[in-house]
């Protein structure tokens, strides 16, 4: 702690921080651009000079930058002293030479924060009189807009994403006040996370592409704070609306989970939200075509078939929230309740439940993995399976490194000082994948092998590092590899495991946790993180002890006669042929989703779902976080969450009042009482803020009286939203609303996403109201839990065959936000990836055709090679149409098509 | 008058051998120093007044000692000499590095003993072909000796030297965007602290120095500091080499007492104002120096008297301004200058600078305004030294701010006659 | 079939800019610094000596033999006023604007040169003779006007002298 004194006013402080943080984070108001509460500081822009005094006596002081002034005892500064004003005044002229003023068509008017602090600082008048320096702009891809003349030459883009997320094909170039920022030639941005320069950029120079094709103002916009749903890592969003369409998706601060940043799949894949192929009304098969019926004739039709037929099995999905799980099952029963996902991966997901459940390990959250000094990744390939965990695991792998830099006496928030000492150095990283990953280049070592072979190197490692554990390593090159990852994670601070299901791959599971178990028992503050496939793969898993092959096996002429199946396309998650028999066997087919798909088309009864975007409920990620999210807007047509569908079907014809969301939670932890804790992840329907709700839109939405005029001129009325404490409309409670609860950042001078800050306790850290969501699974202090001792079979392959493993692209391996436009260009084309040794021997070469098959049908795909794969197998990517409802692992010949 | 650092330097365009300049005494400051402790030599340096010859004027002798050499600090360190001669109207290191390149190397190698650094860097600007030459034959001259390489001169000390040619930028000049430049990035300044003595090049203890400081070193180690000391006129230490370009009868360059005036300088030295032509005023230290007077000619130019006088001495090379040259174009030129050079990282360099070069362009054309002069003398302020990244801006300001107390009345001329009353 | 397309293949490789030279060249600089992307500004004065200017294709690949991506060399290569990044004539003229060089005259040099080559700054005579550029302040200001036409250095100059002196670049 220290004492200070801001214009004369005492303050106790951080003694460890900068003067800007510490400014912000007492809730003054200092203009700042070039420093970033995730990027620290490095001094270049000069906005947030203030007058730093030698003494309490000096009245003259000398003009120094916040953001790179240490935090002293007795330290005196002035923030309003008329000079340092008439500094950061004049310093916002020099920015606005070149500026080319052209907020009225400029995508960042209303939430930029050059247009704020221009304000605060204000600097209202031009003197300026000549010509201003422009650029050409650079085609950078679909997802990110470039208008370079608005640069500020901020460097915070580059800073961003080159020395945070690992970028290389952004840069700056030239120099002096021709400055540019952009690529080295135009082209699609090939950094994951090239859509957080929408919010890192302060003014309109990199802006969503996604958002300018529905363009709307901020302060039209209406929010929710929402959970994405592109992943099992649950980075919170806020969704926007208007006219019934999702504009855009922007980050949601919890600086327990993504902080400040979002992946590309989670910000531009809800465009298939508003995609012409969603389901709007509920139909019914008649005659061989699908023909509409109102919604109170659905829920009498399935009531009725519900009511008079044997049984009828649900399939849940690890789409959809806990609460359309639940009353699904609630509605057919347990024993008919099966959990969404084939065996293979449900099964490994029970493991993982286990494993977190019993708690020897603590698994850390997203925020906390960047703490970690020591990192071994196991079967995963982090940036395509779990997006922003590679984010976090590139800062994590800085944490050795710095120890330099901290010997030196630099500041942590001294970013070029720190990066200049550290010379680029990773600490210790060790990925064993099936293949080349991207987080290599950042790897001490990495091992491409089979999912076996990473099994026995995870062994290994643990055998080294608890002797008890009878574990031999397999061959010379894993003991030698083994031996250099456990004395790496033996001699960290806190060793950090990564495993998942994504190979469907139990011993690899198993591995990891021994891994962390040996290091607890060896005194190491472990971390042990398991990647799911889905955003409520954990919650849809928890509620069912019966997978699909299990339902599949259901079907036949004495069993049920209906299936409801609640947002899920089984033709994405089994086999063709044996999903369409299946599908045949029921008599009633009711299916429950938001897009058009094969299984919607198979069905009998459809119902129109609604997305993240249009249901509230609350999934779990694969921390055991359980969050809630929040629909944006009512839609206008059937579109409803799963699970007000489903309180329908379940209530009584007699009870005529609704059932609302905080209902459905009380018989859900009633029923379930491991779940018990979702119930204080947000406050209930009935939280008031002083009397008001919290709106969803900001106060100056616009357009309420007009928008229908066309169709009515009366104003509607405003739909209510029993199941929240939100609004949809601007009325409501203006302030800082509880975290679970903000749709939207906004201060008095801060219309921009650094009004973040505002809703901080300390900049950078946790948000007043704690951080959202609550885990299920905590460390237990007196685990009992036991190692994994069975040694898998080993593992054997026919001459010939090839060993088929999944391969997974941020953009395409997710089922749904591979259905939105932007996203849909960076797919890939469907491909086989082949072994280089076996493919030479074989005499195929990159790009030849090669014929396998898939699904009971003939194939022919074009062969990649150069992947990294090791001997023996092949790789096709997950989740793309052609490779829909292929379980991995599975072995196959292959021919060059045409040989014969 | 002694003049160590060019007594012997040829003059023929070329330059001594390792055999010459061992014949003039040569190597035998580096010998004697490798039996001092490393401590003792920076104590030496320090006593002698030595300051660094580049423009800041910092004692080099402080500067050694803020070097940890203790066993278990930092490895490896290093020792850089600045031969980025850039400064508009310097052209003093050009001339001990293409007449005595040993001179340097040896102080190099003292100064790497002093801070036990084992690796050293000549960064030559490109510009200075010859002197590139005359380096690199004498860097390897000086390896064959056994000067460096290992155990120079059996003394176990280890030091290796290698020469990086700039590919241009007048930043690179700034020491800390000098270590950037040699990292391979863009030259880019640092901020301080940490200071390039903890953290420089590559993240290790660096020192750097400009070529006319080094090229001193060898003579103090010879003579001591109170011969050092005693060289000077005025009591700083040493002799300069004092340069002048502009209308004068004789531009040159010359080593003298550090301290004569500017008077002795200008008339005994450069011969006075060319024919038909007036003296106006003087950048007394190259381009980033405020402008001196008529006033001001018995000023001595040393750092403390030329700094109370209002301006800098800076590289010690003058520009003379005559009274036919149009003071609002030449400082136009030197704005021009900087602002095509700023490095572009901080907003008052990159967007103040092609400001005032406007500005002053405007006047020069006739199209100035009164309140063009309130613009200028806000910038004077908003670039002031500490406000910016680094001290290439505050230096741009030096000449446009001596010019607007001292000039005033031209600029307003520009302003009233829309016209350069020079240019037409 | 496998023989022809690996034929035809070699056939469609594109010419690569940097010969074996350069990259024994370049790699002989790595020895010189502790990771490879320092030997960055030695590489693009590499190929610059050996190809007179560094084209994108040049840029590619040092980006892959010093491991670095194009952004980054570029990112280099442009904050640099002496690599150029456009195709230079066989001879490039420099001219320095700086202060000293101004006061004594410059100027009349710069139109004497403008109006002899027919050239502005930044381009180049026919059949790739001349480039003519700025240059900042060149450190022979007690020679004032002087220009350097490739490596060498030209001073105390009038517009008399400046036909002689073009006369001897070929």
């Amino acid at each position: 702690m220290a004492k200070i004194f801001i214009d004369d006013k005492p303050y106790e402080v951080d003694g460890s921080k900068n003067m800007l943080e510490t400014s912000l984070s007492l809730g003054l108001n200092l203009p700042y651009f070039c420093w970033h509460p995730a990027m620290h500081s490095v001094g270049a822009c000069r906005q947030c000079a203030i007058i730093k005094y030698k003494d309490a006596d000096d009245k003259k002081g000398k003009l120094v930058m916040a953001c790179m002034e240490p935090v002293a005892d007795n330290l005196h500064i002035s923030i309003e002293a008329p000079e340092a004003h008439a500094f950061r005044t004049g310093n916002i002229e020099a920015l606005m030479t070149n500026h080319p003023h052209d907020c009225p068509v400029c995508d960042e008017g209303g939430e930029c924060h050059l247009q704020d602090m221009t304000v605060m600082t204000g600097h209202n008048q031009r003197r300026y009189c000549y010509n201003k320096r422009t650029h050409n702009n650079q085609y950078l891809g679909p997802f990110v807009n470039h208008e370079m003349n608005r640069c500020i030459q901020c460097y915070r883009c580059v800073r961003f994403y080159k020395d945070y997320a690992g970028g290389k094909d952004l840069d700056v170039f030239a120099s002096h006040n021709d400055v540019y920022f952009g690529r080295q030639e135009e082209g699609v941005l090939e950094s994951e996370f090239s859509g957080n320069l929408v919010e890192v950029c302060p003014t309109g120079v990199f802006t969503d592409k996604t958002l300018k094709k529905h363009y709307t103002r901020k302060w039209d916009l209406t929010n929710a704070p929402s959970v994405c749903h592109q992943c099992s890592l649950g980075c919170n969003i806020i969704t926007s609306e208007r006219y019934g369409t999702i504009r855009r998706v922007l980050s949601r601060y919890n600086g327990d989970v993504n902080g400040y940043f979002l992946c590309d799949r989670g910000r531009f894949g809800y465009e298939y939200v508003n995609s012409k192929n969603r389901i709007i009304t509920p139909a019914k098969l008649l005659n061989g075509s699908f023909a509409a019926i109102t919604s109170s004739d659905a829920v009498q039709e399935i009531k009725a078939i519900i009511n008079t037929e044997n049984t009828i099995i649900g399939i849940g999905s690890p789409k959809a929230s806990l609460e359309s799980n639940f009353l699904l099952r609630q509605l057919v029963g347990a024993k008919n309740f099966y959990a969404g996902v084939p065996a293979n991966e449900g099964k490994l997901i029970k493991q993982v439940i286990g494993i977190l459940n019993n708690g020897k390990v603590k698994t850390p959250s997203l925020n906390e993995a960047k703490a970690y000094d020591a990192v071994f990744i196991l079967g995963e390939d982090v940036t395509n399976t779990a997006p922003m965990l590679a984010l976090a695991l590139r800062q994590a792998a800085k944490n050795e490194p710095n120890e330099v830099a901290q010997a030196l006496k630099i500041p942590d928030w001294n970013d070029a000082a720190t990066r200049e000492a550290v010379q680029g150095r990773t600490g210790p990283f060790f990925v064993a994948t099936a293949h080349d990953s991207k987080l290599d280049d950042i790897a001490t070592q990495t091992y491409h092998a089979r999912p076996d072979q990473i099994a026995f190197l995870g062994n290994a490692v643990a055998g080294n590092i608890n002797k008890q554990l009878a574990f031999v390593a397999a061959d010379t090159e894993i003991e030698k590899l083994s031996l250099s990852i456990s004395a790496a994670l033996l001699a960290a601070k806190k060793p950090l495991i990564i495993a998942g299901t994504s190979l469907y791959n139990e011993a690899i599971v198993h591995a990891a946790a021994n891994i962390a178990y040996a290091l607890k028992d060896q005194g190491k503050d472990a971390g042990l993180i398991y990647i799911l496939p889905e955003a409520n793969s954990i919650g849809s898993v928890m509620l069912a002890d019966q997978y699909l092959e299990d339902a599949y096996q259901q079907a036949g002429p004495d069993e049920a006669k209906s299936i409801f199946i609640l947002e899920n396309d089984l033709y994405q998650r089994m086999d063709k042929k044996n999903t369409y028999d299946f599908l045949q066997y029921f008599k009633n087919v009711i299916t429950l989703d938001y897009l058009e798909n094969d299984t919607t088309r198979n069905s009998t009864v459809i119902l129109p779902a609604g997305t993240f975007a249009e249901a509230d409920g609350t999934v779990i990620n694969n921390e055991g976080r359980a969050q809630r999210f929040y629909q944006v807007h009512v839609p206008e047509n059937d579109v409803r969450s799963s699970w007000k569908w489903l309180t329908e079907l379940t209530a009584d014809n007699n009870n005529s009042t609704a059932i609302h969301l905080d209902e459905v939670i009380d018989s859900l932890v009633t029923a379930i009482p491991a779940l018990r804790a979702i119930q204080s992840v947000a406050p209930s329907a009935g939280f008031r803020e002083d009397t008001q709700k919290i709106p969803r839109s900001p106060q100056r939405y616009s357009g309420r009286t007009a928008m229908h005029a066309a169709e009515n001129v009366s104003e509607p009325r405003p739909p209510a939203d029993p199941d929240s404490a939100l609004s949809y409309t601007m009325e409501g409670y203006v302030g800082i609303p509880p975290p679970a609860l903000t749709p939207f950042y906004w201060s008095p001078g801060w219309n921009s996403v650094q009004a973040i800050n505002k809703y901080q306790i300390e900049v950078g850290g946790e948000l007043h109201g704690g951080n959202p969501g609550k885990r299920l699974f905590e460390p237990a202090e007196n685990s009992k839990a036991d190692y994994f001792k069975t040694i898998p079979a080993a593992f054997s392959q026919k001459e010939g065959e090839w060993l088929v493993l999944p391969l997974y692209h941020i953009f395409g391996s997710d089922e749904l936000s591979a259905q939105s436009p932007a996203v849909a260009e960076r797919v890939p084309q469907p491909y086989i990836a082949l072994n280089n040794p076996d493919a030479l021997k074989a005499g195929i070469e990159e790009g030849a055709i090669v014929e396998l098959v898939l699904n009971g049908q003939k194939k022919w795909l074009p062969v990649k090679l150069n992947i990294g794969l090791p001997k023996g197998a092949a790789g096709l990517p997950k989740g793309l149409q052609e490779t829909a409802g292929i379980l991995f692992p599975f072995f196959t010949t292959l021919k060059i098509a045409g040989n014969d | 008058m002694e003049k160590p650092l060019t007594q012997h330097i040829k003059n023929d365009g070329t330059w001594l051998t390792l055999k010459e300049y061992e014949k003039t005494g040569g190597y035998s400051a580096l010998k004697k120093a490798l039996k001092m402790k490393p401590a003792e030599i920076t104590q030496t340096v320090k006593d002698s007044g030595l300051k660094g010859r580049g423009g800041a004027g910092f004692s080099t002798g402080m500067k050694w000692s803020t070097v940890d050499i203790c066993d278990n600090s930092a490895t490896p360190r290093y020792i850089i000499a600045n031969a980025d001669e850039m400064e508009p109207g310097s052209f003093k290191d050009r001339f001990l590095l293409e007449g005595n390149p040993h001179q340097l190397i040896e102080g190099i190698i003292i100064g790497a003993y002093a801070i036990q650094a084992n690796f050293s860097y000549v960064f030559l600007r490109w510009a200075y072909h010859l002197a590139g030459k005359a380096l690199t034959q004498s860097i390897q001259e000086a390896y064959d000796a056994g000067y460096l390489g290992k155990n120079i001169a059996g003394s176990g000390f280890n030091l290796e030297m290698s020469l990086h040619i700039s590919v241009g930028r007048y930043m690179c000049g700034e020491e800390t965007a000098l270590l950037n430049a040699l990292e391979g990035k863009r030259a880019n300044p640092r901020a301080k602290p940490p200071y390039p003595s903890n953290s420089g090049l590559f993240g290790k203890p660096t020192i750097v120095n400009n070529v006319e400081s080094l090229s001193n070193v060898p003579h103090i180690i010879n003579n001591g500091a109170d011969w050092f000391l005693k060289l000077s006129k005025t009591g700083e230490g040493g002799t300069k080499l004092y340069g002048a370009s502009g209308k004068v009868k004789k531009p040159g360059l010359w080593e003298l007492p550090l301290g004569i005036s500017l008077r002795e300088l200008l008339e005994d030295h450069a011969g006075g104002m060319a024919d038909g032509y007036k003296f106006k005023g003087v950048l007394p230290g190259g381009g980033s120096t405020d402008f001196l007077l008529e006033e001001h000619l018995d000023v001595a130019m040393d750092y403390a008297s030329v700094a109370k006088a209002g301006s800098r001495l800076g590289t010690g090379t003058i520009i003379v301004l005559d009274d036919k040259t149009c003071p609002v174009g030449m400082v136009h030129n030197l704005e021009r200058f900087f602002a095509q050079e700023s490095c572009g990282w901080c907003t008052p360099c990159r967007e103040g600078l092609p400001w005032t070069a406007k500005i002053l362009a405007a006047l020069e054309n006739g199209s100035g305004k009164t309140e063009d002069l309130n613009i200028l003398e806000f910038h004077t302020h908003y670039m002031a030294p500490g406000n910016t990244f680094c001290a290439l801006a505050p230096g741009a300001m030096e000449p446009l701010q001596s010019a607007l107390k001292y000039f005033k009345a031209d600029f307003e001329l520009h302003i009233h006659e829309h016209k350069c009353p020079w240019n037409s | 079939m496998y023989y022809q397309m690996w034929t035809a293949k070699i056939l469609f490789m594109t010419e690569k800019i940097l010969t074996s030279g350069d990259i024994t060249e370049i790699e002989k600089v790595f020895q010189h610094f502790p990771v490879r992307s320092a030997a960055c500004i030695e590489g693009l004065k590499i190929i610059q000596k050996n190809h007179r200017w560094v084209s994108d294709d040049a840029v590619k690949e040092l980006a892959e033999l010093l491991e670095m991506s194009p952004a980054a060399i570029d990112s280099v290569a442009t904050y640099y006023n002496l690599i150029f990044r456009r195709p230079v004539g066989r001879h490039v003229i420099l001219v320095c604007d700086s202060v000293s060089c101004w006061i004594m005259g410059y100027e009349k040099i710069l139109a004497h040169l403008k109006e002899r080559l027919k050239i502005g700054y930044g381009e180049t005579t026919a059949e790739d003779r001349f480039t003519l550029l700025s240059v900042c302040c060149l450190g022979t200001c007690d020679h004032a006007p002087a220009i350097m036409i490739n490596e060498d250095l030209h001073r105390d100059l009038t517009t008399d002298k400046l036909d002689a002196i073009l006369e001897t670049y070929k």
